[in-house]
Order: C-alpha cells, then structure tokens, then sequence
C-alpha cells in the first residue's frame, strides 16, 4: 500500500511541477457544497448524459447509418427475406444478434428518456428557488440551451434506426419544414437532398447526432459546471446560512463519495430498468416503409407537447395571391416551440425587469415568497402537462373508453382556462403560507395541548418555534416595488423615460402585489413574550399530565411503542 | 379490566374488513358467473333443421333490434346478405346480443352455445348470399409466409390495431380492438365481413393466402417473447414516457432524498 | 439578512467583520451537530463498515456473475415470468447483473459517506464576484493600450476594409451548402398518376376489378409503374406520394365529389379513389371507419368524409384529399381517368 501511495506522490509531484497543481488543489480539494436532494436534479442529468456518451460510442461500432436498401437475413424471423434499409437491418442486429446489444440500445434509449426528465425537473427546482436570479442568469441561458439541444438529439438518435414509428415522425418534421412560409420547401429538399424521405437523411441526422451535437453539448456542460464551481451553489435559508456564506460538506471525501456515488446510482438504475423493460422495440415496429403506419404514433414523451399542439390546433390555412400559409401546422410546429423557449431563457431578465430587483442573490427564495413567479410557473407548467394529455389523447381514450374527439375538444378550451386558474389557485395558495408563516412567528406553532384553565377559559397552549424554523421564516427578502415616476419634473417636463418607469413601476406592483410583509422585530419580540407567558399558564397542567404519564403520552412519539407494548402485556396476562 | 378495544388485538379490525370483502367477492362471484354452455358443435337432423332451430333462436333473441325478417331496424343494421360468417364472428366473440346502446359493441361473455351459434349463423346466411364461415382448410397457415404477413398487417391493419395489435382508438369512442387473445377464424372472419366501424377485406383484394400470412404473422405477435422485458403494454412511447416519469425518476429521486437525509 | 446595492455588491449589514470572525460568527450559528450513532457507538460503526465491504464484495459477484450470463446465455433463449411476459433471457440476466454491479458500488459509496465519513458542517465565505474597482480599472488601461498599439481607432481605411473582408468571409461557409439538394421546383405539384396508369394492389401488385370491391371495403393501391420507379431512383419518394385509397361505398351515400361529369365522371358504380397521404403533415391515412364513410388519420386526427368530396369534418387538416379520377380500361381494371388536379400531401408556401 505504501509503495502505491509513494508512485502516486511521486505523479503528483510531478503534476505539480508542470502546472501548479498543488496551488489549485490546496483551494479545491476542501471545496464546500451545499447538501441538499433538491440539489441532485443537474447531476442526474450530467450522470445520464455520460451514459448516453458511453452506450453511444458502443452503439457506433455496429450501427450502419445508411438508407441503403438491404435484404435482411439475421435472425428475427417474422421480418426475414424483407426489404430494410442498412440502418434498421444493422439495429435488428445489434438487438438480437450482439451479445449485450438490446442491453445498449436500451440503456442507451431510457438514459435520453431520464437525461431530458432531470433537466426538466432540473429547472422546474432551479425556477422556483429563483436560482437563475443574478449572478446566474448565463447558467440558466446555457441551460435552456442544453435542454432545447437535449430534444434535438433525442429526436435525431431515435429517428436514426429508420424504423416506422420514427419513420413517421420524420414525415411529420418534414410536413412542419414546408409549412414555413417562402422557405418551407427550399428547407425541405436541402434537408431530405429532394423528396421525402430521399436515401440520405439517416446518414446527415448521423453525423449530427454522434458528433455535431454532443460536442456542442459537451462544450456547453462543461462551462455550466465551471460556473457552478466558481460562483458556488446556492443555499436554502436556515440557521448560520446567509447570503455571504455557503454551508455545506467538503468536496473530498464527502460530496467526492455522495455525487461519485449517486454516478454508480443512476447508472445501475438505467442498466436494471434497461435489463427488465422494453423501449423501443423496433422489430414490432417494422422498418420504415411511408405508406404504412400503427395507431398510437407519438413521438418520444419530451415531444409530446408538440405533439399534443399540431393534434388540438383548429385547421385554419390562409391561401392568397397564389401563395398558402399553414397557420395550422406552422404555428404549433414552430412558433410556439419558439415563443416558449424564447421566454424560458429571456425569464431572468423578464424577473428583474419586473421586481427591479438587480442584486446578487446565493440565498434560495421559498417558492410561497414569491407567488406571483411560483404561479407563473405552476401556469406554465399546467399548460404543458394539457398539451402532454392531448399528444397522447388517442392512447387514452382507447384505454380509458373516451371519445377521443371529446378529448380533443377538452383541452383544445382547457388550455385556455386551465392555466390561468391554476395561476390564480397558486398564488393564493402562497400568500396563505406566507400569512401562516406570519402567524408562527407572532404567535407560535400550536402544540396541540388544550388547556382549561381555572377560570374556566379552554386555551390551546401554543410552543414558540424552533430557532432553525424561525431562521428560516425570517430569510424571507423585504420586497419594495419599483416606485411611482414623477409625472412631472421640477421644472414641469415629463421625464423622457416615463412611459418606461410607468410600465416598469406597473410590473412590479403587480410582482409583488398581496405580499405579506414579516412582522418588524419589535413585534416578534413582542410575540415571543407573550406566547412565553400563554406557555407558562398551560405550564402546570402540562406537568401534571407529565406525572400522570411518565413516558410522555401519544403525542410524544420514542414512548408511543413502549405504551403499546405495555398495553400488549397486560392484555395477554388476563 | 381492560375495555375490549384494549383487549383486541391491532390488527382484529383490518383482518374483519378483509374477510368481509373476500366474503362478498366469494358470493359475487357464485352468484355472477354466466352458465357457460357447452355443447358439441354437432348437426343435428341436417342443414333444414340448423336453419329453422336458427329462425327461433333469431326470434327469441334477435329479432327486438333486428326485425323478424332481419331487414334491420331503427337501433340495428340489416342482417340480409351479411353472411354466415358474420354471425359467427359476432356471436362467438360475445358482441351480440347488445346490451346496450354505445359507440361501440363491446366483446363480452358469449351467451350462446357452438351449436345455437352454428344455428344462427345458417339461418342468417340462408336469406342471402353473403360471406360464409372458413372451412378448417381456409385457416391453415403451414404454408403461409410470415413476413408477408407482417407487411400486409402493417399496410392494412397496424393503423386501427396498432403494430402489436394493443389496438387503438378510432372516431367518436369507437375504436380497434385488441387482437392480442383473437382466434384464426374470429381475424379471418372479421377481415371478410367488415364488423362495425372496420372495412371490408375481400378475398379478392386481401386473398385467402394473404389472409393465411397475416393470421400467421398475428399470432406470433400474440406468442412472441417480449425480448427486452416488461412490454408495458405495447403502446409505444406515451406508456414508456409514463414508467420513466413515475418510477424511472421516481427511483433516482428517492434515492437522491435517502442521499440527502441526515443520519440517526 | 443581507443588503443588496445596486451594483450588486453583497455587503455585511453587520459592519466590517474579518472572514475568519464571520464565518466563525456563521458556524456558531449553524444547528447543532447532532452525533449519529456511528459516532459514538464502536459497534455501529464497525457493521455500517461491513455493510459498505459487503455492498462492494456483493458488486464484484454481479460482475462476475454478469461474465458467466454473457458466455452461456444465447441471445435467442427466453425466460417466462408470470404476470409480466416472456422476456428475453440473454437482456434480462446481463441487465440485472451489471446493473446491480454498478448499483451496489454506488450504494457502498453513499453509505460509508452518510454513516462514516466526518459530516460535521462546513462553513466557507463567499467572494464577492464582481472585480474590484482598480482591477476594472487596470483591465480597461490595459485594453486601451492595446487598442492604442494596434492603431484600430485612428487608421479608419484599415478598420473598414477589415470589417468588410469580415463581413463577406462567411459566405463561402453558407454557399457551400446549396448542393444539400435541388431546389424544389414543380415537383412538389407532381406525382406518377397519368390518364390510362392502372391501379394494383399497394403489396400484392395485382390489378382490381370493380367486383373486387364489396361495398364497405377498401383497397390500398399504388400505380402500377411504382416499383420500376423505386428501382430507378433508389428511394421510396414515390410511395411517399402516390400512394392512394380504393373505397367502395353505396352510390346513394355519395353527396358530392372533387370533380365529373355524367359522361365522364370521377368514380365508379360508388368506387372511389382518394390520395392516401393526409394533406396535414404527410402521415398515410387507411383507418377507414365504414358506417359513417370518415377516413381517419392516426397522426392527429384529421378525418375526412370521403362521402363528401374528402372534406375535413375533424381535426387539424385544412384541406381535402385529392380525389384521383378513376375509370376501367378495355379489359375491366382500374386505371386513372388523369392525374390529380391538385398537389398531393402537406401544404406549403408555393401552393395556390
């Protein structure tokens, strides 16, 4: 052991000497992260990423990305003698034919399914703690980035065995590009090299999938998880946490063994779900021939909003002056695609516009604190999951005998009603727990003891809180909105910039509107007083209930076994 | 002394809820079933006899819907012309009788015997020429090419049924059924007379040959290993999306919490 | 509670602190450490130690085990379990070996890091992130001297035609990629339909007569110059687009259709024939639902009354299916009266 430890130091040494390792190390190695589960979402996502990369660079050896047609001749009998592409036969090959293969392609596959779901719940827990305010708004533009590459790649590597169901959605991504107005069709034939579906596309989308965009990816993880590691991670508020501090575990051994762990987690999960259930199974499927298709073609669950949108969009076409517009595949296709990633990215800034708040936040906000954002996503979020419903609207009503028309109709409306009564749900739902958070530090939490006291009065004793729940009430920010413009200056001139303040001024009161101040410390303290007294007038009967029960009673929890225990015995003994 | 509920142990009253429902299930169950009949499907005084034991049981069990003349009626089509076959593939899946009015008939328990069904089947089939039951020959897929099968069920079939036959849904709650427990002669049946919603495949466009190769090819798809595990179903991407969502990442998340979680 | 200027300067409200008397500060505030039972209980520790050696020996057996299952398993055997299916031996042992390999590892890991490792808190200070003011200064001098040196600002006709060579350089990068394909043309307007092409079957090739068709059927067809041309190109474009749909219904039933006269007209004796490839995005449309004469896309749903001209009565499509005028040729088979009189499949921007 100690020889090993000896080379080691001796390679250190002479890192060391080359590029100043020891100096790096020295700040690094101890390096504290904040430890939270809320806080594994990115990894998960990193850790799926690099099991696609490795399951990818296996699949590579065998798969063949070429539409030329071949006669397959494995051993799958219900498609032998049949005409494939090279792309399907070779994939037919790797599923039965290659020791471990369907293993491969199947870890590959439920690796991108879990590395799109991370980063969705991933940004879902970086929105609502606000971790995207300032100094992270480049992290969270670079995330969205990742996420939009993320359904890219997923629909180019799924598409890649040619088999019919992603056959059929290449039909429909072709159908999207000609409904783009004026270059539709030039974006069309450059894409296929002609016609639908061509014999070269399989082999462009290829090279996209293995090279382009991985290493576009790759690039874009890395600078992510450089910023994450100078500006260090956010923390939730408590105890000893402020704002200019980060409390946490050190990076070797701790966070070493718990995120090294976690890698070896994820990756056994993807491996076990990849031995037990089929995704994928494109031998039912079929190869890729254009007249034919199944029932139930979805593309895979992160394009199933887009989906879901080309399926409820009402027909409307415009032709004019020897010209068509496809409103009805162009808006579903590609401008609300566009519009909600637009305004997924521009949110940091669309945020501090609105608050006027420019300041550096390392301190998580509690989603209740800031309602109007909490309902804002809760409102995205709701129109998602609509959308979501309505691309798998024919699997349901098949499965749950509906009408799938009905289906169709419900949330063609819903996704107009339902997410702005969600929104509206949301914030009260906050503003409720920001009263209630109120309420605990003025008058503390209720104990559950009810007392009658001598005077015949029934009290319930209440308990001030714990110092970490107080601390972590207390991290709530004062929020201020952006003042009123002066409608005139001194000198009686409308300010130049008044519109724009007015509109700013506007936002913000309405960001902040209902907000629920905290009590100022005179008063807590004053609470605190008081629910001390109300304490000590439960105080005697609380100790004589304290004598009656020595163990504690049922409300306090170590002795409830033990009471139960004894009651047990005294049963059997009669 | 200690009260009953102290004498009684914590687990008596979870343990009575539990018999009590496996009592009521028992007698459900006892007094539910159907009388399955069983009958050899055997001839019995020749084809005249079939027909008018058939023309009662039409009477008796039909005619409220279809007419006594199977002309048809306000609730139910025309039975002149439908064929033997079609009253088999109705009857013998437990489609009719209807019990009641929907988008579409549903399979349910049959309610009559080989026999009574062959009965029917002659009478409705004598009224008019129309397609007839297949004869043991029609259904022997020896020699039927599998392959083929898989292509002509993906062109004509997959797109009602789904590539795995999970089936799918159609207009207006109607929708393609499942084939995953369907027999040769109910698929062959089914292809030659256009049952409900479902179009017709005659024998000149789809052949018996051709019929042979897709039966051939369904039921391997019936039988065939779910080689990568559990099928979910067979309904392709939405119940994959489903399983990652609630137990994929449902997993990886508890364990993140168990990672998390402070220590005793 | 922090203080957030303007600039974004996290400051202290307490006053000036030293970093060491903060965090000292800090970390007397942190909750207390509440020892587990691993800390204190010698016994404890060694089993949680075991557990952790037994979690990694127990990984090196699946590793192992997974070896084993690789060599003797064939990928062709399959293994019933009750209730979930028959699933493939060879995936279904190699998964759970290397899965719980690995599983086990990371538990190992995870475990001796919550019950053994030091899990006292650590508190570190953040930095501010924005420089300080004589760095921003130093940084912009050094800029400006290095404008300054390069003479960028002050030699106007060397900035211009730098920035003009700059501007046009990319042109190259883009041209290059017009040969990704033809331009599209008329083609889009086009298919292999012409006057007298016969009709056959889409699979089986063989040419159909009327009394082929019972009312309520329906038969997938191509032109019977489809598989010569797929063998000319090299590609399936034309079954992509000239796939089409015999449909038999009564002629009662019909109300109106794209186009004929009663010399010359459209159908057959209620035999009609219709583009198959939905005029939404391109999916090939066969669900033919029989009792109300509605031809149904699974994609999304568009459905047309193929009684009524193919007109959508449902769904996202905007347009009809092109109706294929249809009559029978000396010897009694199907075959195109003309063309479409209209392009087949999704919309786009040329189309009138």
């Amino acid at each position: 052991m100690s020889a090993v430890i000896d080379a080691a130091g001796k390679a250190v040494g002479g890192l060391d000497d080359r590029i100043t390792l020891a100096n790096w190390s020295k700040r690094n190695l101890r390096k504290v992260f904040p430890d939270h589960w809320t806080f594994m979402f990115g990894e998960m996502a990193l850790y799926s990423f690099i099991i696609l990369l490795l399951t990818g660079i296996y699949l590579s050896l065998w798969f063949k990305p070429s539409m030329t047609e071949v006669i397959y001749n494995g051993s799958y009998v219900p498609l032998k003698g049949l005409k494939m592409s090279e792309a399907f036969s070779s994939s037919l090959n790797i599923s039965f034919d290659i020791r471990g293969g369907l293993l491969l392609r199947q870890m590959h596959h439920w690796a991108a399914m879990l590395f799109i779901a991370s980063m969705s719940i991933h940004v879902i827990r970086v929105f609502f703690t606000g971790a995207f305010r300032k100094p992270r708004e480049i992290n969270w533009t670079i995330g969205v980035l990742l996420l939009t590459l993320g359904f890219v790649e997923g629909f180019a590597g799924y598409s890649l065995p040619d088999d019919l169901l992603s056959g059929t959605g290449l039909r429909i991504a072709e159908g999207i590009m000609l409904s783009v107005p004026v270059v539709g069709t030039y974006v069309s034939f450059f894409a296929f090299g002609g016609e639908f579906p061509g014999d070269i596309f399989i082999s462009r989308l290829y090279g996209i999938h293995i090279l382009l965009l991985p290493g576009i990816i790759l690039a874009l993880i890395t600078a992510h998880l450089l910023i994450v590691w100078y500006q260090k991670h956010t923390q939730y508020p408590g105890k000893g946490k402020t704002n200019e501090n980060v409390v946490g575990y050190p990076f070797m051994p701790v966070y070493m063994a718990k995120a090294g762990g976690f890698f070896f987690v994820v990756f056994g999960v993807t491996v076990l779900i990849s031995g037990l259930v089929t995704i994928n199974p494109i031998w039912a499927y079929g190869p890729y021939v254009p007249d034919q298709i199944t029932a139930g073609s979805q593309p895979d669950w992160y394009m199933g909003w887009l989906e879901g949108a080309l399926r409820i969009m009402p027909n409307w076409e415009t032709v004019a002056f020897g010209h068509t517009i496809s409103w009805n595949v162009f808006i579903p296709g590609a401008i609300v695609m566009g519009i909600v990633i637009t305004l997924l990215a521009l949110y940091p800034k669309i945020e501090a516009t609105a608050t006027g708040d420019h300041g550096e936040h390392h301190l998580l906000d509690r989603p209740r604190n800031a309602p109007t954002r909490t309902g804002l996503g809760v409102m995205a979020l709701t129109f998602y999951v609509m959308l979501l419903i309505a691309g798998g609207n024919d699997i349901l009503a098949k499965n749950f005998d509906l009408s799938i028309n009905a289906i169709t109709w419900f949330t063609r409306i819903g996704i107009f009603i339902v997410p702005p009564l969600m929104f509206m749900v949301t914030k009260r739902i906050c503003l409720a727990l920001q009263r209630r958070d109120h309420d605990l530090l003025l008058h503390g939490a209720e104990s559950g003891s009810i007392v009658r006291l001598p005077h015949g009065e029934f009290i319930e004793v209440h308990q001030p809180i714990s110092a970490e729940q107080k601390a972590v009430i207390l991290s709530k920010p004062d929020v201020v909105p952006i003042p009123w413009p002066e409608k005139v200056d001194d000198n009686g001139v409308r300010p130049p910039t008044y519109r724009k303040d007015k509109l700013a001024a506007r936002l913000s009161h309405w960001f902040y509107q209902d907000n629920v101040a905290l009590p100022t410390p005179e008063q807590i303290e004053a609470a605190e007083h008081h629910i001390i007294e109300s304490a000590e007038e439960g105080a005697p009967i609380i100790a004589h209930r304290a004598q009656l029960e020595p163990e504690g009673g049922v409300l306090h929890d170590p002795s409830a076994a033990a009471l139960l225990e004894a009651d047990k015995e005294t049963v059997s003994t009669q | 002394m200690k009260t009953l509920k102290a004498r009684r142990h914590r687990a008596a009253a979870p343990m009575l809820v539990l018999l009590a429902l496996a009592l009521i299930g028992v007698m459900y169950a006892a007094v539910g079933s159907a009388t399955t009949a069983s009958a050899a499907n055997e001839v019995q005084g020749g084809v005249d006899a079939q027909i008018a034991a058939g023309k009662k049981l039409f009477a008796e069990g039909c005619s409220s819907c279809h007419g006594l003349g199977a002309q048809g009626g306000p609730n139910a089509p025309t039975l002149i012309g439908v064929g033997s076959a079609a009253v088999d593939f109705q009857v013998s899946t437990g489609r009719m009788p209807l019990a009641a009015n929907q988008a579409q008939a549903p399979v349910k328990p049959v309610e009559y015997s080989d026999l009574e069904i062959a009965q029917l089947a002659a009478f409705v089939g004598s009224l008019a020429p129309g397609p007839q039951i297949p004869a043991d020959a029609d259904l022997n897929t020896q020699n039927a090419d599998m392959a083929f099968g898989g292509v002509l069920f993906r062109t004509n079939c997959s797109q009602c049924h789904n590539f795995a036959g999970s089936g799918g849904a159609l207009s207006n709650g109607a929708y393609g059924p499942n084939l995953r427990d369907a027999s040769p002669r109910e698929i062959y049946e089914a292809m030659l007379t256009g049952p409900e919603n479902m179009p017709v495949f005659s024998n000149q466009t789809i052949t018996t040959s051709d019929k042979q190769a897709i039966i051939k090819y369904i039921q391997n798809m019936q039988t065939e290993p779910s080689y990568g595990g559990w099928a979910l179903g067979r309904f392709g991407p939405v119940t994959e999306g489903a399983f990652v969502w609630i137990f994929a990442l449902g997993l990886l998340v508890a364990a993140a919490v168990w990672i998390g979680a402070k220590v005793r | 509670m922090s203080h957030n200027t303007d600039n974004g300067v996290v400051e202290a409200v307490e006053g000036e602190q030293s970093d060491a008397a903060r965090l000292a500060h800090d970390e007397s505030q942190l909750p207390a450490h509440r020892p587990r039972r691993t800390d204190y209980d010698p016994r404890a520790a060694k089993r949680a130690e075991r557990q952790v050696a037994i979690m990694f020996g127990l990984s090196a057996v699946f590793t192992i085990l997974f070896v084993v299952a690789f060599v003797q398993v064939g990928t062709e055997e399959v293994l019933r379990i009750p209730f979930f299916g028959t699933f493939g031996r060879s995936n279904l042992y190699l998964g759970l070996t290397f899965g719980l390999a690995t599983l086990l590892i990371g538990t190992g890991a995870i475990h001796w890091a919550k019950k053994l490792m030091n899990d006292h808190e650590v508190v570190a200070e953040r930095h501010p992130l924005r420089s300080p003011d004589e760095s921003r200064e130093e940084a912009v001098a050094a800029f400006e001297a290095g404008a300054e040196d390069s003479g960028f600002a002050s030699r106007p006709i060397i900035r211009r035609s730098l920035l003009g060579a700059m501007a046009l350089f990319p042109i190259p990068l883009v041209m290059v990629l017009r040969d990704l394909g033809p331009l599209p043309g008329k083609v889009l307007e086009e298919t292999a339909w012409k006057p007298g092409m016969r009709i056959v079957g889409a699979d089986s090739g063989i040419a159909i007569k009327p009394s082929d068709i019972p009312v309520g059927g329906i038969v997938q067809a191509i032109p019977a110059d489809l598989p010569e041309i797929q063998e000319i190109e090299g590609n399936l474009n034309s079954r992509a687009k000239d796939v089409v749909l015999l449909v038999r219904m009564n002629p009662a039933d019909i109300v109106s259709q794209q186009g004929g006269t009663a010399e010359e007209p459209w159908d057959f004796n209620g035999i009609m024939c219709f583009s198959r490839i939905c005029t939404h995005v391109g999916c090939p449309i066969a669900l033919y639902e029989q009792r109300s004469h509605h031809l149904l896309c699974p994609c999304h749903q568009s459905t047309f009354d193929l009684a009524d001209s193919a007109n959508v009565v449902f769904g996202p499509a905007a347009r009809e299916l092109p109706q294929l005028p249809i009559m029978l040729d000396a010897e009694g088979y199907f075959v195109a009266r003309d063309g479409f009189n209209q392009p087949v499949g999704p919309s786009y921007w040329e189309r009138s």
